[in-house]
């Protein structure tokens, strides 16, 4: 859970943006593809960071 | 907190890379078309691939002279992240080629030389695992790798340009900047090879820990 809430929080600011007619449709909705890469992308980085916190954690119990 | 500095850098230089450069207008009238955007993602895997593997040679040199096994280990964790860039570059590569050169596979100088690369590469792992003794094995692969990174650097830096190739700046053919006269492409490619370089180190830091703790 601790994971997947900054993903979610990701898309408050969308919300605002995501009516009918805004600007997520224009350009051929190229900024949605956009979105999806950059979720997938922070997706991963989160989980590099957790891997890393979890590493340091070990090393600090030996 | 200060070392993981350089971890959330790469990460926004990677992250600005792919919005910017999937958003940026791209220089028109080239035979690439949009796929010119590959430069900041195919291109920047082979640099990045490039420096990780630099940096394994740069400690295997350093295990030689010191015999330091933490060093060997970096040396071998560098060498890993550096396998899978090569990987990830091949692969786009591929596929890029497939939509302008209309094959996946061509017998351009840079695609046989990178081959012959990741077998040398590839070996270094096959020998590294074949020996038991921890010693021996850093020793001996530690003098592997430095003779795989000359010949990376043979036969992906210069072969290459002293024939004719496909790939741009190579044999006569000219480099991305005709494309680019107002240099737009490059304020998302340096960024990107730097976000990419940045990730990888993290990502073979994690590797490397991971094994220290193992031993």
């Amino acid at each position: 859970m601790r994971f997947f809430l900054p993903l979610l929080l990701l898309f408050l600011p969308l919300f605002s943006i995501a009516q009918n007619g805004g600007p997520m449709y224009s350009n051929g909705r190229i900024y949605v593809v956009v979105i999806v890469i950059a979720i997938i992308f922070i997706g991963l980085a989160l989980y590099l960071f957790l891997l890393d916190r979890k590493i340091t954690k070990l090393e600090n119990e030996k | 907190m200060k070392g993981s500095i350089y971890k959330v850098l790469g990460v926004l230089l990677v992250l600005y890379s792919m919005i910017y450069g999937l958003l940026m207008d791209i220089p028109e009238d080239t035979f690439l078309e949009e796929t010119i955007r590959n430069l900041f993602y195919h291109v920047s895997m082979w640099f990045a691939m490039v420096a990780m593997m630099g940096g394994s040679f740069w400690n295997a040199i350093r295990f030689l002279s010191t015999e330091n096994l933490t060093l060997d280990r970096r040396s071998f964790c560098l060498a890993e992240m550096g396998m899978l860039f090569s990987f990830m570059g091949l692969l786009t590569g591929m596929m890029w080629a497939k939509f302008t050169w209309s094959t996946w596979w061509t017998n351009d100088p840079k695609l046989n030389g990178t081959a012959v690369t990741m077998l040398f590469y590839l070996a270094y792992f096959v020998l590294r695992n074949s020996i038991e003794d921890t010693r021996k094995k850093a020793r001996i692969s530690a003098v592997f790798n430095i003779f795989a990174f000359v010949m990376m650097i043979v036969f992906v830096g210069i072969l290459p340009r002293m024939t004719d190739s496909l790939h741009p700046g190579n044999g006569g053919n000219p480099g991305f900047n005709i494309y680019d006269s107002d240099h737009r492409l490059k304020i998302v490619f340096y960024p990107a090879v730097i976000g990419w370089i940045l990730v990888g180190t993290w990502i073979a830091s994690l590797r490397y820990r991971l094994k220290t703790l193992q031993e």
